[in-house]
């Protein structure tokens, strides 16, 4: 890493820590928001952007990790405890689902994992002895540390940045990993990578589990930070929104969920001036954005750059072939 | 017995309507190798080119049909491609995919701010005469729409297996490079299978609006019912998307009665997993040749 | 865009100097958009409507009403934010959510932050809270229930029902609340059908009634999903009667489900038919300005903008906890109070007494057959 990087690095964390310095509760709120979907894009965008499968569960994966969550911690056991089961289950549920989808062809996951994130919301719904049904979990406890409270929002910003950091130093690390640079390799020559007797298969399975499991995680921070869980909440059209998040941002650009993920949660805000049609608006910029820029704004943000710097850019294969559907 | 050949009828009668936008599908995943994710959405606005032309201009209905389809074969089929379709093409299908996420939602949020939020009657087709057989209660309609369905796919495989046209266009989905060396015309190939899409959306709507009413909503009903019908019957084969949504509508009235109320939408979405599983081509559908 | 910023800038300046007048912000949190802006838009036209009368008038005690609107998208995560960033944003009281799911959420804001809340919901759970801060314009669907249950039980004389619901959480409020009910009146279930938002086919559930043995179908589902229902039950030659609450009645219902609504008997808390003078005029101003008529959830937004008006005005000042203490037990006669159209008590946990009717789908049109008492 060079010294400019960690610089960069270092600067991002100090304005993260100093954001929520005199805003609104209800900005405190959206931040907290936003890291949230950060995460569960972040997991997105290493099965899609990395492995390039496309997975329509990660609503789904964000629901197991939130009800698992907040089960055990409306029943008293400590939130970290919490979390580690929400994680581990989600990783679980991701190598069972993903392991035959996989094995069939290429672009079946994303039809078995759109039918599992709708079966996950029938179970939600329906099993109301366990998940409270349509009525869903009310007030999930705030977690404590050692004597830090997190209960006011600020204190709870402050909580989820700290996840928030953990889960993108994981998951940096994951990339820079030889395994991560694999999968480099497999995006930007899939056939090559196969030659070189990288076993594909097992490691698109992986990077699914371990993308569903960083859904898990967001969910484990979701449900305090709500403090309120109802199936309709992870349902297929939120996996469609978090799809959008990281394509929007730039799937396979390791900031690209995170800047996703920013857009869609504070558009209405942004958009607040067209009144009523903030949707409409919002869906016609993404459809000129997909057509003028299909890696999304960090790719349009890249080609600019490297319009400027270099006069000739590389084509990047994942879109040709790695994330074809 | 009467009751067994009820939920049977009726629902055939509401699978061949699902049938209709399923065959959209396996369309546009031919020409283009996506999932069109507003396909439910594609299905839901025709419905209010007819309540337009009849409302607002005083039409009457069969002009406004007639109108809607045409209106339908210009949006959803050619400015769907020109638009939307044609300048992604070349980036793959991922953003593509995005794409119609997006033009779904936009679909849905202009009905609901130019025209209503709620939901609206569309006036019905066919008589509603109800006539008995067998202690099961059938109407007009419901044999109506399981006829023009049935038509219009069955007359559509025909098209493509018999007409030059037809088999130029399975010829450029099946694989375009070679189509073109053999001196295929793809792009308007393709263009003609757009062309379809948005006339089978249209007929869908004007089929399934009188019992099932017209509302912005409706899109993400229809188009999840479609797309497992697509996929159980077969993705690549027209009459996949004909057996997949008769199955799915039959499906879905046997889950109701006979096994859980509740749990009634799970059952098609077993039968994908399973038919993923074991039989990934769908029920009817044969091995895909291209290697994605 | 500069120009008209100039021109906002000068007209500000002008009022400034000519003696501004005083704003009270009045937030209405509401489903713009989602599954619920059905119901949303409609309780948001209303509510438009009685403030923009309101402002005519003179406003709340001199001073002119700013409404802030907020989308809380259907979706109980953000309708919580968008009741946060109203707090935030200094809003004075807070109007809305219709959808239950959300307000049972948004609730819990609104009362941590002190800000009294009229909700459109008709969720039984919402008052069942002790939440000090919430107050319906329209009473929860458990009172409704009896009326229909007595209705069922001595006016049809029935002892088996069917109860065919939206399995949706406003459903699932409703179907639990009936079903407290049938134990009271000794009325069997005879069958019990959740159905599915946006279901089509409706074909299965009336083949189950039909082989149920009911003699008589309570139903309780969105507009849509009701008139769907219909629909199949008179194809299918259903010949049971069948009563609902307020959504089964409605006009919407109606119009939708044309012929097959016929005969279909309903408890209203709200209709633009009710013979009331108050509430005939308020549908002739709402069908004039916004081409359709109001439904439940217009007038309920109509009721909850100026319940804000008179309340306040009773305390004297813009004064939150007064408010809350002010509305709780509070009882408002319409003659004296025509912004809330019929006579209404609030009990102290914000749950609404109010008359109600029983009316019957005849030739088109709600007919009321009934006046019930408040309970």
């Amino acid at each position: 890493m060079s010294w400019l990087r960690i610089a960069a690095v270092l600067a991002a964390i100090v304005v993260l820590v100093l954001a929520p310095m005199g805003q609104t509760t209800y900005f405190v709120y959206v931040l907290c928001s936003w890291l949230v979907f950060s995460i569960a894009a972040m997991g997105l965008n290493l099965t899609l952007g990395y492995a390039g499968q496309v997975s329509l569960a990660q609503a789904a994966f964000m629901g197991i990790g939130a009800y698992v969550t907040s089960l055990m911690t409306l029943a008293g056991i400590h939130w970290i405890f919490a979390v580690f089961a929400s994680v581990t289950s989600c990783f679980a549920v991701g190598l069972i689902l993903g392991y035959p989808a996989l094995r069939v062809q290429h672009h079946f996951l994303a039809f078995v994992t759109l039918a599992f994130n709708a079966l996950v919301f029938l179970v939600l719904r329906n099993e109301e002895w366990l998940t409270g049904g349509s009525f869903g979990l009310v007030g999930m406890p705030r977690p404590e540390f050692l004597g830090f409270k997190t209960g006011t929002q600020t204190q709870f910003y402050y909580f989820v940045l700290v996840c928030f950091l953990i889960a993108t130093g994981i998951m940096a690390w994951i990339i820079h990993s030889p395994w991560g640079r694999a999968f480099k390799a497999l995006r930007e020559n899939p056939i090559r990578a196969n030659s070189l007797g990288l076993n594909t298969r097992r490691m698109t399975l992986l990077a699914f589990a371990i993308g569903s499991a960083f859904g898990g995680l967001a969910g484990a921070i979701q449900a305090p930070l709500v403090q309120f869980i109802e199936p309709g909440s992870f349902a297929l059209i939120h996996s469609l929104k978090l799809l959008l998040m990281v394509v929007v941002g730039g799937s396979g650009f390791f900031l690209g969920p995170i800047l996703g993920a920013a857009i869609v949660v504070l558009l209405p805000e942004l958009l607040r001036f067209t009144e009523g049609y903030y949707l409409m608006v919002y869906a016609l910029m993404v459809l000129v954005l997909m057509v003028f820029s299909p890696t999304g704004l960090f790719g349009l943000g890249t080609r600019f750059w490297q319009r400027l710097t270099r006069p000739k850019q590389v084509e990047r294969g994942d879109l040709k072939q790695g994330a074809s559907l | 017995m009467a009751e067994f050949l009820q939920i049977m009828i009726s629902g055939l009668a509401a699978g061949a309507v699902y049938a209709l936008a399923a065959v959209g599908f396996t369309l546009l995943w031919q020409a283009s190798q996506a999932i069109n994710f507003a396909q439910g959405e594609f299905v839901m606005l025709p419905a209010f080119f007819v309540l337009i032309g009849t409302g607002y201009f005083g039409l009457p209905l069969w002009v406004a049909i007639l109108l809607a389809i045409v209106i339908s074969i210009l949006v959803l089929g050619i400015a769907f491609k020109k638009l939307v379709v044609e300048p992604m093409l070349p980036h793959g299908t991922l953003p593509l995919v995005i794409a119609t996420i997006a033009l779904g939602l936009l679909m849905k949020e202009s009905v609901k701010e130019f025209y209503s939020a709620q939901g609206q009657p569309f006036p019905p087709l066919f008589p509603q005469t109800v006539f008995e057989v067998f202690g099961a209660a059938i109407s007009v309609q419901d044999v109506c729409n399981l006829l023009v369905s049935l038509l219009v796919i069955l007359g559509l495989q025909m098209f493509l297996q018999r007409s030059r046209t037809g088999r130029s266009m399975q010829a450029t989905a099946q694989n375009p490079a070679v189509a073109e060396i053999l001196g295929v015309d793809v792009k308007k190939m393709v263009m003609y299978t757009f062309i379809i899409n948005g006339f089978l959306a249209a007929i869908a709507s004007i089929l399934i609006s009188p019992f099932y009413l017209a509302k912005f909503s409706n899109g993400e009903t229809l188009g999840l019912i479609a797309f497992i019908a697509a996929i159980v019957g077969g993705f690549n084969q027209i009459r996949g998307a004909l057996v997949g949504g008769l199955l799915i509508g039959v499906l879905d009235n046997l889950a109701a009665a006979y096994v859980s109320a509740q749990y009634r939408a799970a059952v098609p979405l077993i039968l994908l997993i399973v038919i993923i599983m074991v039989r990934p081509q769908g029920l009817v559908g044969t091995t895909e040749g291209r290697a994605v | 865009m500069l120009k008209r910023y100039l021109v906002g800038l000068a007209m500000a300046v002008t009022i400034g100097v000519g003696g501004a007048q005083a704003q009270v912000k009045i937030a209405n949190i509401a489903e713009l958009s989602g599954a619920g802006a059905a119901a949303g838009t409609v309780w948001k036209d209303g509510v438009d409507l009685a403030v923009d009368e309101i402002n005519a008038s003179g406003g709340i005690l001199g001073q002119h009403i700013e409404l802030m609107e907020y989308d809380s998208q259907t979706d109980p995560q953000n309708s919580r934010a968008m009741v946060q960033k109203a707090i935030d944003d200094g809003a004075y009281v807070l109007l809305g959510t219709v959808y239950s799911s959300s307000t049972v959420v948004n609730m819990l804001v609104a009362q941590q932050n002190g800000y009294p809340q009229l909700t459109g919901s008709e969720a039984p759970a919402i008052t069942q809270k002790g939440n000090p801060f919430i107050f319906r314009t329209a009473f929860g669907s458990q009172k409704g229930m009896p009326k229909i249950g007595a209705y069922l039980s001595f006016g049809l004389k029935a002892s088996k029902v069917a109860i065919v619901w939206a399995n949706t959480e406003y459903g699932k409020g409703g179907h639990d609340a009936f079903v407290d009910v049938t134990k009271e009146f000794n009325l069997e279930i005879a069958a019990d059908l959740p159905t599915e938002q946006g279901q089509a086919d409706f074909s299965a559930d009336v083949v189950k009634i039909k082989n149920s043995g009911a003699d008589a179908v309570f139903a309780f589902m969105t507009e849509e999903e009701s008139a769907r229902f219909l629909i199949e039950a008179e194809k299918q030659g259903l010949e049971l009667p069948i009563a609902g609450d307020t959504v089964l009645g409605s006009q919407k219902v109606i119009d939708l489900a044309g012929a097959a609504a016929e005969g279909v008997m309903s408890h209203v808390g709200l209709s633009a038919d009710a013979p009331v003078p108050t509430i005939q005029a308020m549908d002739k101003k709402f069908t004039e300005r916004f081409g359709y008529r109001p439904d439940h959830n217009a007038i309920k937004g109509y009721i909850g903008a100026y319940a804000i008006k008179y309340v306040t005005e009773m305390v004297g000042e813009f004064d939150r906890q007064k408010f809350a203490d002010t509305m709780h037990g509070l009882c408002l006669q319409a003659k004296e109070y025509p912004g809330l159209l019929l006579d209404i008590c609030w009990d102290q946990n914000g749950e609404v007494s109010r008359e109600s009717f029983l009316v019957q789908v005849t030739n088109g049109q709600q007919q009321i057959v009934q006046t019930l008492p408040a309970n």
